[in-house]
């Protein structure tokens, strides 16, 4: 199932609605490099709050689109990983280093305002 | 109710996508055999790490979901999970047991870190013949 992507300001907002395959990541990975550049975003969130698992394929694929997106001078968010899922990644040894995370959407639309300020071109 | 889903399930492993199904059957059978949401994650977790060895390295394989059951007691106590292919094997089993160790493009933590979700876990593998893993976890 495809992630539908928002455009929320400045931002994207990628809210994952069921769980993912490998394929849907990768998808998700492709359209999200477009987009920063069609709505030349500074910063994207990728909500996960639904997945039950995050292995390490889904990892490395999150933390690949995060760097990837950073690249493209964007910064990336994960919000919303379940206690439950943020337990057995630590167990796992998975890390998203590198990468920003947040309790949620709110809590990721401020850590992203406080990452994307900067001086606007015309100086105001 | 989907009836006998307390037996041994069995579901084909042949794509990525069957990495989802077999999560999702553990853990529907971890819940219903009573174990904690944390433990159901692990469990879950540690079924997608053995299934996706089989599609990265067998392409094709099944895993073997079943309650386990104390020898005296009838009350159901554990899982099993038993993932096995005949694809090419694995040549040194110490070595792809070691965390961070991958013969492709992997973050090389999907067995190691299967085994250390679970609370027995054991791997047979004969080169040209695969690989068997055989996981279980108790209720604690």
């Amino acid at each position: 199932m495809q992630v539908p992507i928002l455009k929320q300001g400045g931002y994207l907002i990628a809210s994952i609605q069921s769980v993912l395959s490998d394929a849907d990541l990768i998808q998700l990975r492709d359209n999200l490099g477009a987009r920063v550049g069609t709505y030349r975003s500074r910063g994207v969130i990728i909500d996960v709050t639904v997945l039950d698992v995050i292995d390490s394929f889904a990892t490395r694929m999150l933390r690949g689109i995060a760097h990837m997106l950073k690249l493209r001078g964007a910064e990336t968010v994960i919000v919303g990983i379940q206690p439950d899922v943020a337990f057995a990644m630590v167990q796992l040894g998975l890390t998203l280093e590198g990468v920003g995370t947040a309790l949620d959407l709110e809590e990721g639309l401020a850590y992203l305002d406080l990452k994307t300020k900067r001086v606007t071109r015309d100086g105001s | 109710m989907e009836a006998e889903s307390q037996t041994q399930s069995q579901t084909s492993i042949n794509s990525a996508t069957d990495i989802v199904t077999a999560r999702q059957r553990g853990r529907a059978l971890a819940l219903e055999l009573g174990f904690n949401g944390a433990d159901v994650t692990l469990i879950a977790a540690a079924i997608s790490e053995v299934a996706r060895n089989i599609v990265d390295h067998a392409k094709n394989g099944e895993i073997l979901m079943a309650p386990l059951q104390n020898g005296h007691s009838s009350s159901r106590l554990g899982i099993q999970i038993i993932a096995r292919d005949q694809g090419p094997g694995i040549r040194d089993v110490a070595q792809a047991m070691q965390y961070g160790y991958s013969t492709r493009k992997g973050l090389g933590v999907g067995l190691p870190g299967a085994k250390w979700l679970m609370d027995e876990f054991d791997i047979a593998s004969e080169v040209g013949r695969g690989t068997t893993i055989t996981m279980r976890k108790w209720k604690r």
